[in-house]
């Protein structure tokens, strides 16, 4: 798949510099023609490079009248400078199972860089021009140190891909400084429940959020009955949970749970299908008439060896398998395909989930300043946080807040490795005010005593 | 091919006798079938496909020149702009655009092309007898919508992820204006007095109508329809009729068309037709719109005068534009 995927970019590449050459030719001529021509020579270099990666010098259209004596105002008219933070703490995980899904080094700020250079296609006419300032660290006390002293030199908008009690420290850190955290990375409940923050949005779907939509899916193809197989990891059990919860909500029933006692060591040997081929079917084993196997192993230990090798020949979900999650490297609906040739072109791989979800947030900022003029904290965060916040995300539909925890109500995509397989939510499950709120925790089952109601 | 005059004197009776509200000539409707890479061709005097023929990938906007012998086409996921024969419905060449042409629009003149390209933030000036790119006005993220004033001086490029309508001066081609609109905005259309400016906006679920001279916003059109979503009522096209009072907005998967009142920006009504209408064309005499219905593979056509949906057209797979020549 990987490879298949390089090569249509670069052939992608080709015809880019080909109608890029073509362009280049043709500029030549140009100045003879057309009386616009000096004025077009110097900006259409430009046109060489995606136009978001154009250094924001470029000068903001203006009205047609002042469009003559625009030299003059360059000056006078700076752009209002959003500065945006990401932190990113570095844990030391084990790898996953699959070649495909080794982490590239750069997941979730390639999403990030994205959004900047979108922010600032829109900036050069709206006068606004952002900046993103990564810090990648293992220490979280460092990082919060550093996340601080850039609040402190008047960064407000801090992208956070760090670990659920990193999250919170940080939050309690700033709690009296002009800053919002844009949760991309972590989908623990208890971030939006019990431990919400005031200051805290979430663009990354909760635990909740992925289970039900996943959920929605097997019960309308009436796979009631689930096999659910969990790791020994924390977030394996939290995962399990997520799906317990959503079955008793849309009415599946978990007729058997085992627990996979795996030790982590190295991803791959020499081989290494032998064993597992005798040790899936047998684990699987003896156990009651299920439809479904659902597999909560959230760092794709393990859960890849399913599919197949079940010792019943049935279908896998969960974390393996048919997998709910906010983005997909092949989904091409609602304009996606131009979306994700843009992140490929500048990132040179596929867009990831944590990609999408920090392009989320920094596209919120975005949307945010624009939409107010204005590069306040204080009236970008409230426009963020009223009815009128929407974000088109590639999804149909317009992505907005929850005004009881602060997160971002969005469809699910229920996928295969290759194709997305349906959307979430699924038909006839109802909502009185959206459908996307039969998505995670709704209002009436809050525990957020932060965001005021 | 038939016998031009039989066939317009036979029609004739048919339509004094059966359907007085009817056009009196056959004119033939283009149709881009997105998924089938090919072009749907409608009589619509009769209202049935006379004929199918294959074009280049991903067959999505499509015009025809100002002498409608050429249709004009833009096939994405070839990188280029194909040109047919009304006719004889052969290639006769094509022309260049940036990455992922979508839609086009041509200078009231018959030339230059102007091209929205959605991979790389350009609009593409293209003059189609040359086959030559004239240049590339930089826009915002995703341009799509493109709409032609009047007069030919203002070109109007909607960016879908920008969410705003760019003015362009169609000499100088830059943009001297740009306006705020609401999310995703796909389509922008001049009324043909060329005092308004609608661009609907997909994800906002709204039209927003502009004053072309001073870039004001008139109005804002929101849609409620019962038992629709709101999410599920996404506009796109738009159509307005002939004189100027009533607009015709494509609601997405909402499968109905919304009949605007342009003085008063209240919806009148909304007609149903078939699933994801997106893109739409008058008849030259403006007594049929065509609807381009994407996920149910078909063509509605709604008789204007009386305001009703008369006739579905099965086409190829998803439909996405449709343009009608005047013979």
């Amino acid at each position: 798949m990987a490879a298949g995927v390089r090569a249509a970019s670069s052939h992608h590449g080709r015809n880019f510099a080909t109608a890029r050459f073509g362009l280049a030719l043709m500029m030549l001529v140009t100045p003879v023609v057309a009386g616009a021509a000096p004025a077009l020579a110097q900006e259409t270099p430009a046109v060489e490079k995606p136009a978001a990666a154009k250094p924001a010098a470029e000068k903001p259209a203006t009205g047609a009248a002042e469009s003559a004596d625009t030299s003059a105002n360059d000056t006078a008219k700076k752009p209002l400078v959003i500065p945006i933070v990401l932190a990113r703490q570095l844990r030391d995980e084990p790898l996953p199972l699959s070649l495909l899904d080794l982490p590239p080094p750069d997941l979730g700020i390639a999403g990030a860089e994205l959004a900047v250079k979108d922010n600032n296609t829109t900036g050069k006419f709206m006068n606004e021009k952002f900046t993103l300032d990564v810090i990648k660290e293992a220490n979280p006390d460092k990082l919060i140190k550093d996340v601080v002293q850039k609040v402190d030199a008047g960064d407000h908008f801090i992208l956070a891909d760090v670990a659920p009690d990193t999250l919170l420290k940080m939050a309690d850190t700033l709690a009296n400084k002009d800053a919002l955290i844009i949760n991309y990375g972590a989908p623990d409940d208890r971030l939006r429940q019990e431990d919400c923050r005031a200051d805290v949005v979430h663009t990354a779907p909760s635990r909740a959020m992925l289970a039900d939509a996943l959920a929605q899916y097997l019960i309308w193809k009436k796979w009631n009955k689930w096999f659910l197989v969990l790791g020994p990891q924390e977030k394996d059990k939290l995962y399990a949970d997520a799906l317990k919860r959503a079955a008793k909500r849309f009415g599946a029933k978990i007729v058997e749970e085992r627990k996979f006692d795996y030790k982590p060591g190295s991803r791959r040997a020499d081989g290494g299908y032998e064993q597992v081929q005798k040790q899936i079917p047998s684990f699987t084993q003896s156990a009651p008439d299920y439809d479904v196997l659902v597999v909560a192993d959230e760092g794709n230990l393990f859960g890849d060896y399913l599919p197949y090798r079940t010792w019943d020949p049935r279908p896998v979900a969960g974390t393996a398998g048919l997998v709910a999650e906010s983005w997909h490297p092949a989904i091409e609906l609602w304009g996606g395909t131009q979306f994700q040739n843009r992140f490929k072109l500048m990132a040179d791989r596929n867009m990831r989930p944590l990609d999408y979800n920090a392009w989320l947030g920094a596209r919120m900022i975005g949307e945010a300043a624009f939409r107010t003029k204005s590069n306040k904290y204080k009236d970008m965060v409230a426009f963020m946080k009223s009815p009128k916040f929407e974000l088109a995300g590639f999804k149909g539909v317009g992505l907005s807040l929850r005004d009881w925890d602060g997160q971002m109500r969005q469809p699910v995509l229920v996928a295969a490795p290759k194709l997305l397989v349906s959307v979430s939510p699924q038909p006839g499950f109802l909502h009185q005010s959206t459908v996307l709120d039969t998505l995670g925790f709704d209002k009436p089952e809050t525990k957020c005593k932060a965001y005021k109601q | 091919m038939r016998s031009k005059v039989g066939f317009a004197l036979m029609l004739g009776v048919v339509a004094a006798v059966l359907m007085p509200a009817r056009a009196a000539f056959a004119y033939i409707a283009f149709v881009t079938n997105e998924k089938d890479n090919s072009v749907s061709v409608i009589d619509t005097d009769k209202l049935e496909v006379i004929k199918t023929f294959k074009v280049g990938q991903r067959p999505r906007g499509l015009v025809l020149s100002k002498d409608a012998k050429w249709l004009i086409i833009c096939t994405s996921d070839e990188n280029l702009i194909q040109v047919y024969d009304t006719k004889t419905y052969k290639l006769v060449k094509t022309l260049p655009s940036g990455p992922d042409p979508e839609l086009l629009t041509l200078h009231p003149s018959g030339n230059p092309l102007y091209v929205a390209n959605e991979n790389d933030n350009l609009v593409t000036v293209v003059d189609i007898n040359s086959g030559k790119i004239i240049t590339d006005i930089p826009v915002g993220v995703e341009p799509e919508g493109m709409g032609m004033s009047p007069d030919g001086k203002v070109l109007v490029n909607t960016s879908e992820t920008t969410n705003m309508a760019h003015f362009i001066d169609t000499k100088t081609h830059k943009a001297f204006d740009n306006v705020l609109v609401d999310s995703r905005p796909r389509i922008a259309r001049f009324n043909h007095a060329g005092t308004q400016l609608w661009v609907s906006s997909e994800v906002g679920g709204t039209v927003t109508v502009i004053n072309p001279k001073d870039r004001k916003i008139i109005g804002k059109i929101h849609f409620e329809i019962p038992g629709i979503t709101k999410e599920a009522i996404q506009p796109v096209g738009v159509q307005i009729s002939k004189d100027d009072k009533i607009a015709f907005v494509a609601l997405g998967p909402a499968n109905r068309v919304a009949v605007v009142d342009t003085a008063t920006l209240k919806v009148m009504k909304y007609l149903l037709v078939g699933q994801r209408v997106w893109h739409m064309a008058f008849t030259p005499d403006y007594k049929l719109l065509l609807t381009a219905n994407g996920t149910s593979n078909d063509v509605s056509v709604i008789d204007v005068p009386r305001l009703k949906v008369i006739k579905s057209i099965t086409v190829g797979r998803y439909p996405w534009g449709v343009v009608v020549a005047p013979f």
